[in-house]
């Protein structure tokens, strides 16, 4: 808030006074505007692509679903009472329930979502409208919420199967989180009841550990996670550990600590060990490399039973959303490929990098080329040194029944329409 | 209300860096040799300018602990944070590790630096104060 402020320069205080409380009041001031944009709503896309903002001010919008009918929900990271979920219909935009979160999908006639500790599904009409906003089906409970990696992303698959993201609670598992020279714990407990994905039937109620199973582990947090319907596989992107330069300057350059490790997309089968936090992934080497929490030194290789990337991305990016397009309105190269939100880095030095939706080409449930940015310029400053700067900060992803792909922003609650002309 | 008050205080900021700006920088020793500190060991997270990252790692401008008595920001310090609580109503999804390997006078000098960086102004944080406070724990 403090960069918008400077941006904003001398403002009369009356009229900040006016745009922080616009920007900060959840729904009252929510718009939906359905006049096409020639500026693309400040995004820099491929030719033959438009953007257009759908709503505003929705708060801190995390993930997202359209339904058949067009209307789109988006879960809301707000304690508020009453403004968990946003609703556009139409003209219209309305919340209901209470509780932080992350997790929004839908799946048939059921609506599912989550908040930092538990999975809910309400059931829709057959307008995929919300039967009955104040009474979820509660369908997980009392996962682990040790503020830090809450955040309980959800997808599911095509056989009533619900898979849920539990991060873990530290950087890499050591005595004392992120302490210089504390060394990573033996037989990482972490990995017992978070740092994976866990496997849940997605019409049971009130499961938990003991109901469900780990799916896969060696997942430090993953927030953007997608059912790949080709080939019946779970891909997820895992956020990359931090403090490499930080706290082992003597194994690493501010350089290497910028560049390293890669963010990764992983194609997981059941039982899949991604290595967490015993190794992480160097892009550069395109090694799996000793932590140095466990003795490693930048060059020791490590993780033998671990699986590798399918895609490694550069450091720190932050990706937060992960979707396969299956539509037809955009180009034939997008179908079936990966759109990954990268929320952005904070944690590089003298400059940050993400704050864009990339692209990556699949064939066969497989990628069949580079990844690239897609959608850009969500920051909406050149160079951004830090977070706080960003005017947007692209997050979920979610495909309309038109082909067309939405984009949530978490800093000011933006929902952007993303279309495909060919003009 | 809070919105109000943020405001207020980022409204000062933005006055007090501009006036920073027309001060020479690096007067004061103390404050040159705890730039370097925060440079190296607290920059990556609280960031350059001290905004912090939203819902991640606090701010470090003009909040109640930096702002506050010594006593308890020395101990954030030493001890990090790993609370799940609040700070000036909003919740911060990272832990703060502890700094105990600082010698005294580096972290006299980094909060020395804090305390009168980033639109901050409070007193200077001595040595000898590190030293008491330290030697309690
Ligand atoms: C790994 C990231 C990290 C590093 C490195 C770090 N901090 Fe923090 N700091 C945090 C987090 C996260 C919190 C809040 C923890 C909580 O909510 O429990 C915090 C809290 C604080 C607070 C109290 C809350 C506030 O906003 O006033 C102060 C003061 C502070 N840090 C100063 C420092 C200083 C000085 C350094 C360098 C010596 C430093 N920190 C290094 C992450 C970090």
């Amino acid at each position: 808030m403090k960069t918008r402020v400077v941006l904003l320069g001398y403002l009369s205080m009356m009229t900040l006074l006016s745009v922080q409380c616009l920007a900060n009041n959840g729904d009252s001031s929510a718009v939906r505007r359905t006049v096409a944009d020639p500026g693309n709503a400040g995004l820099k896309l491929p030719a033959g692509f438009k953007a257009q903002a759908i709503a505003e001010n929705l708060g801190a919008a995390r993930h997202i679903a359209v339904t058949p009918l067009g209307d789109v929900y988006v879960k809301i990271q707000t304690s508020k009472p009453g403004k968990a979920i946003a609703v556009i219909h139409g003209n219209d935009v309305k919340t209901f329930g209470t509780y932080r979160g992350t997790g929004m999908v839908i799946k048939g006639k059921y609506l599912y979502t989550s908040s930092d500790e538990d999975v809910y599904r309400y059931a829709l009409n057959d307008k995929f409208e919300v039967i009955n906003p104040e009474q979820p089906e509660k369908i997980v409970t009392g996962l682990i919420n040790r503020h830090q990696h809450e955040a309980k992303a959800l997808t599911l698959d095509n056989d009533g199967n619900i898979y849920v993201n539990i991060g873990a609670y530290s950087n890499s598992c050591q005595v004392q989180d992120r302490a210089k020279g504390s060394k990573g714990m033996e037989g990482c407990p972490i990995r017992d009841s978070a740092a994976g994905i866990w496997q849940f039937r997605a019409d049971k109620q009130n499961q938990t550990y003991g109901d469900g199973s780990r799916y896969a582990t060696g997942l430090r947090n993953v927030v953007g996670l997608d059912w790949n319907t080709t080939d019946n596989q779970l891909f997820v992107m895992q956020h990359g550990r931090d403090g490499l330069f930080d706290m082992f300057p003597e194994y690493y350059n501010l350089q290497q600590g910028n560049e390293l490790p890669a963010e990764c997309m992983y194609a997981l089968k059941k039982g899949d060990d991604a290595g967490w936090p015993y190794i992480y992934y160097d892009g550069q080497q395109q090694k799996k490399i000793l932590s140095p929490e466990y003795g490693g030194d930048g060059k020791k290789t490590g993780g033998e039973n671990a699986i590798d990337p399918v895609v490694a991305f550069p450091a720190h990016m932050a990706p937060n959303g992960l979707l396969f397009y299956t539509g037809s309105q955009f180009p034939a190269k997008y179908k079936n490929g990966a759109f990954v939100a990268f929320h952005g880095s904070w944690n590089r030095q003298k400059g940050q990098k993400g704050y864009f939706v990339a692209f990556v080409p699949f064939k066969d449930g497989k990628p069949s080329g580079k990844w690239e940015v897609f959608a850009d310029d969500f920051a909406g400053v050149p160079d951004i040194q830090s977070p706080g700067q960003a005017k947007h900060r692209p997050c979920g992803l979610a495909q309309g029944p038109d082909g067309s792909l939405y984009v949530t922003d978490d800093v000011k609650g933006t929902v952007y329409k993303i279309t495909y002309s060919g003009k | 209300m809070k919105r109000i008050i943020l405001t207020g205080v980022a409204f000062s900021a933005v006055l007090s860096f501009l006036s920073a700006q027309t001060k020479k920088p690096g007067a004061n020793p103390a404050m040159a040799r705890g730039k370097k500190v925060y440079e190296q060991y607290c920059l990556t997270c609280h960031q350059v300018d001290g905004s912090g990252v939203p819902h991640l790692n606090p701010p470090l401008i003009k909040t109640t602990f930096v702002l506050g008595d010594k006593p308890t920001l020395v101990q954030v310090i030493l001890k990090g944070m790993q609370s799940s609580v609040p700070i000036d109503d909003e919740y911060y999804s990272n832990n703060m590790p502890p700094h105990n390997f600082l010698k005294d006078q580096e972290i006299a000098d980094v909060l020395t630096y804090v305390r009168n960086n980033f639109g901050n102004k409070a007193s200077a944080v001595t040595a000898a104060e590190v030293k008491a406070i330290r030697a309690k724990n």
